[in-house]
């Protein structure tokens, strides 16, 4: 957990977290290519990293993969009434397909996404969560994506 | 890799590559030489690794080689899912008019399910408070004018699991 507030990040730190959301070195040593470009120091980049991720602040160093290429996923949601909300959440949660679930303010109020190796594990994820739950799940796979998730600049103030 | 193998996998990605994503895809090690490692755990030479990632990001498999910011942790704590009614002939020109704005992570193009669901583009809008999102939704909408008959947005109050899209291994 976060010892310091984001506030109390040093220069290098939002340097780290800001330019590297896309273009992490594909090199054989990334953390001196990273070095290199902000005029610091391998060992001092690899340690500012590993505090980063300690405190929660770098959620992970990898690919991000898309959606569609690398498996099947779709958004889907629920009307699920406040007092049975928690349970069925924790039963949508439980389900091994889900990576996203989140509670939202609307009628339709539990929203996840169910990802899975194709389309039709994919439908018997939904068949077993709306089973599971013994409710309707609204199934809204993707269309058409507009944006090619490159993330977006941090405002520090 | 030859063509039919190619052809036996409808995403592109044959079975090592496979393992190099589901390999990686939850953080690479964080030591001085990160694809070596990972080369090491698969039995692949680091070359191959590195190859074949670099592939698969020219390919788009992989979208980018990240450092991935935990945004709720850096002081973005309202997200909200905004949600547009668009007409059919109009979704694709406004989806990219809303992408562009840089607090948008992402936009999509889904299906509506009526009469429960009348939107059929997301837009997932990033703020520190809900003021700010509010304001960005607002930006949103005096950019698309007219194109758009409804909206709403959907603030999330708990995150109930969160892990990252992740191929099956």
């Amino acid at each position: 957990m976060a010892t310091r507030s984001h506030h109390e990040l040093t220069e290098l730190d939002r340097r780290l977290l800001d330019s590297f959301q896309r273009g992490f070195p594909l090199d054989p040593s990334p953390f001196a290519a990273i070095a290199e470009a902000v005029g610091s120091d391998e060992e001092t980049v690899l340690a500012a990293y590993r505090v980063l991720q300690d405190e929660g602040f770098v959620s992970r160093i990898g690919p991000v993969v898309a959606p569609h290429r690398a498996g099947w996923s779709t958004l889907a949601a629920m009307a699920v009434e406040p007092a049975a909300l928690e349970e069925t959440a924790a039963r949508v949660s439980a389900h091994p397909a889900v990576n996203h679930n989140y509670e939202r303010e609307h009628r339709l109020n539990l929203w996840f996404v169910v990802t899975a190796p194709d389309e039709a594990a994919g439908i018997v994820a939904l068949d077993e969560i709306a089973a599971e739950t013994g409710r309707k799940v609204i199934d809204l796979p993707l269309i058409e994506a507009f944006h090619i998730d490159l993330g977006f600049p941090i405002q520090w103030n | 890799m030859t063509v039919a193998a190619r052809k036996a996998d409808p995403q592109g990605l044959d079975p090592v590559d496979r393992r190099i994503v589901v390999e990686t895809q939850g953080g690479l090690p964080l030591c001085p030489r990160p694809y070596h490692a990972v080369a090491e755990r698969l039995g692949l030479a680091p070359d191959d690794v590195m190859r074949r990632m670099r592939r698969m990001l020219a390919e788009g498999a992989i979208r980018r080689i990240a450092a991935v910011p935990n945004h709720y942790a850096l002081g973005y704590r309202a997200n909200g899912m905004s949600v547009w009614d668009v007409e059919d002939a109009r979704v694709s020109e406004v989806g990219r008019r809303i992408a562009a704005f840089d607090f948008v992570s992402h936009c999509y193009r889904r299906p509506r399910h009526a009469p429960l669901w009348p939107y059929n583009l997301f837009a997932m809008v990033h703020g520190r408070t809900r003021e700010e999102v509010k304001a960005h939704v607002a930006a949103i909408g005096a950019a698309v004018d007219d194109a758009a008959r409804a909206h709403d947005v959907l603030f999330s109050t708990r995150i109930l699991k969160k892990t990252g899209l992740r191929i099956a291994g």
